[in-house]
């Protein structure tokens, strides 16, 4: 398991270059222009010379040798130093966002606190409620807690975050004025009330996403345990005498976990994706809103860090999975 | 039979329906029968006849829905098994009642240890600590012929083959000491060496341990082999039932009889086409108010139509359910 790992990681380092190189293609493609947000009355010339000093009169290889440069030795460099407080040395030049002309990765940095509490927390939240309901979902197949949690998860599944969240601000905020609508980030959990705040302020685009989320976990896991329900193992559980109790939760659960910890975690990355939408819905100024306006500015720096940020997530978390399912499932082992 | 002991397993009448969406398939009908300790009952039948489902439905092991036992009792240690509550059920089950199923290689738990899955029914039934139940789970794998128990108990059931696995579920099934044990076509999944060990195996762990076996086949050949008493099962009821010599000998059924034709005689001087009970068994949608082997049967008459045949006395061990005497090719005057 731990070569495999090894082996698998060492992989992972050609496969992220390419896709790096594949983004930077993209991108470079896109009909896009940087200098399309300044005011109108900049004459083309002055245009052209802000492109080049941006570094677009460069060929496309220089530019990708030069960004792989930044991003991947520069930025490392600078993290080390932040974290450890060493001192390389040098005057390194840094990944910079077009618009703001700050580092990406110190936005990033900044973004990424909002992103986790939102978005991890409803990914938590999610699960907790998919999981259980799965089971019982499951073990007492075509009950009347069968049939709304069935329901429930196809509305949850089928629609989409935008038309939830805006039907959630409508009906909470705007209607019951429960729950403020837009996310405060700039709020400082310092005493009860703020934390009170806080809480509530999370809970609308939080709910959203955890519906949206657990719709999706725990139809896997119903449909997992009904898999294993009907095993012959199962009947032999039960024919050894051992509680209903333990046969479910040993037995089945354990066997049916694998193929959904794999859903799971293949999931996680697609949760930072998938929360664009909904951070753009509640104002909360995560990773996702800042790669739309970043998209929406041409700011090709910052656009090409974030997706290969999101590009190194998914890689990593197929990893985990892969190595998840070693662990759950005896059967296979990858040395 | 020199005396009449006390039954170990006293079932009566028991009726087990399906619920499908088709209707009702009345899949046990009626179906008698006892066990006596120490003995070894062969059930017989082609698939789909009613003699898993009728041993399941002693101890309600069938999933319900949609199965459902509708009537009749099952005396099991002085309680009716089919009045019991859950908790009566699970003393019962796996402790005092073992079962072996078909397959060992889907019977077993994939992911959890050997070692655990047998553990688990002495934790359960004798209370045992774990360095106890470790110590009787080396026994029990010794006791099956398992080489190097000890170590193989952090084992998983895919690094065994299959003849080395029926004997984990072997010894998982005698854990407790069962009086009873109910083994469900224990050897059909398994090639034909290792039935032949297997077979072995439960003769010798018999005369060690006594208990009584039910055991559940298609396989003739096995049952002359091993069984003291056969029931042979048809449409979900006993159609005849004796002592092991006495059925081989003088089959009385057509059905039977024509099960005993299709195996294949190896000591012929050239070889047989092989022969076969033309036909399928018929689905039953309602309890049967005919005779339900009469549409394959070679000797059916009128009646066999009108109703169905009861068990009958032929012999004082010897019993059958047919309306044709087979000793004089002629109806049955009852």
């Amino acid at each position: 398991m731990f070569n495999y790992t090894i082996r698998r990681l060492l992989l992972a380092v050609p496969t992220l270059l390419l896709i790096s190189f594949l983004i930077f293609l993209l991108l470079d493609l896109a009909p896009s222009d940087p200098t399309a947000n300044l005011p109108l009355t900049i004459p083309p010339e002055v245009r052209e010379k802000i492109r080049i000093s941006l570094g677009l009169g460069e060929a496309f290889h220089i530019r990708f040798l030069l960004w792989c440069k930044q991003f991947f030795y520069n930025e490392t460099l600078n993290i080390l130093e932040q974290w450890w407080g060493w001192d390389f040395g040098g005057d390194r030049l840094r990944v910079l966002s077009w618009q703001t002309r700050s580092p990406v990765v110190d936005t990033i940095v900044q973004r990424i606190p909002q992103t986790l509490w939102v978005v991890g927390m409803s990914y938590v939240v999610g699960i907790l409620i998919a999981v259980p309901i799965g089971i019982v979902s499951a073990y007492k197949q075509y009950s009347w807690f069968d049939q709304v949690g069935t329901f429930v998860s196809m509305v949850g599944y089928s629609v989409p975050t935008f038309f939830t969240g805006v039907l959630v601000i409508v009906i909470f905020s705007v209607w019951l004025g429960w729950f403020p609508s837009i996310y405060d980030t700039t709020l400082v959990v310092n005493d009860w009330s703020s934390f009170v705040q806080q809480v509530k302020q999370m809970i609308m685009p939080v709910s959203v996403l955890a519906l949206y989320n657990a719709a999706q976990i725990s139809r896997f896991m119903r449909a997992s345990m009904l898999d294993n329900l009907n095993q012959d193992y199962v009947r032999t559980a039960r024919a050894k005498g051992i509680r209903e109790r333990s046969v479910i939760l040993v037995h089945v659960l354990r066997n049916s976990l694998i193929p959904v910890v794999t859903v799971i975690a293949l999931g996680v990355p697609q949760v930072f994706g998938g929360a664009i939408i909904t951070e753009q819905v509640f104002k909360v100024n995560g990773l996702g809103q800042l790669l739309i306006i970043a998209i929406q500015a041409g700011d090709v720096p910052t656009v090409q860090t974030l997706t290969f940020i999101f590009a190194f997530l998914i890689v990593f978390f197929n990893l985990i999975a892969d190595v998840l399912y070693g662990i759950l499932d005896p059967r296979i082992r990858y040395d | 039979m020199p005396e009449k002991r006390p039954a170990v397993l006293d079932v009566k009448d028991i009726e087990t329906v399906f619920n499908t969406r088709r209707g009702t398939i009345h899949a046990v009908n009626s179906v008698s029968f006892s066990l006596e300790p120490g003995e070894l009952l062969g059930v017989v039948g082609e698939s789909g006849s009613g003699k898993s489902v009728t041993m399941m439905s002693l101890i309600g092991l069938l999933p319900t829905p949609p199965a459902r036992v509708t009537g009749g009792y099952v005396k099991f240690d002085n309680i009716d098994l089919l009045k019991a509550d859950a908790q009566q059920l699970r003393a019962v089950r796996g402790a005092k009642i073992g079962f072996i199923f078909q397959d060992p290689m889907t019977s077993l738990n994939p992911v959890l240890t050997i070692g655990f899955q047998l553990m688990e029914p002495l934790r359960t039934h004798m209370g045992m600590k774990k360095a106890a139940a470790k110590k009787r789970a080396v026994e029990l794998l010794d006791l099956v012929g398992m080489p190097d128990a000890e170590r193989r108990l952090s084992d998983f059931p895919h690094q065994f083959s299959g003849g080395m696995r029926q004997r984990v579920v072997i010894a998982m099934a005698l854990a407790c000491d069962p009086k009873v044990l109910i083994a469900d076509e224990p050897t059909t999944a398994l090639d034909v060496t290792i039935q032949a060990q297997i077979l072995e195996l439960v003769k010798d762990l018999r005369r060690k341990l006594g208990m009584a076996i039910i055991w559940i086949t298609h396989d003739l050949g096995v049952v002359a082999g091993i069984a003291d008493r056969v029931m042979v099962m048809y449409g979900g009821q006993i159609v005849e039932q004796a002592p092991v010599r006495e059925l081989f000998e003088n089959p009385q059924h057509p059905y039977t009889r024509a099960l005993i034709e299709t195996v294949p005689d190896i000591g012929a001087e050239r070889p047989e086409r092989l022969r076969t009970v033309e036909g399928q068994p018929s689905i039953l949608y309602a309890r049967p108010s005919a005779c339900s082997f009469r549409t394959r049967c070679a000797h059916a008459f009128e009646r066999c139509g009108k109703e169905n045949p009861p068990l009958l006395v032929t012999d004082k061990a010897h019993h059958v359910a047919c309306f044709w005497d087979s000793a004089t090719g002629e109806p049955r005057n009852v």
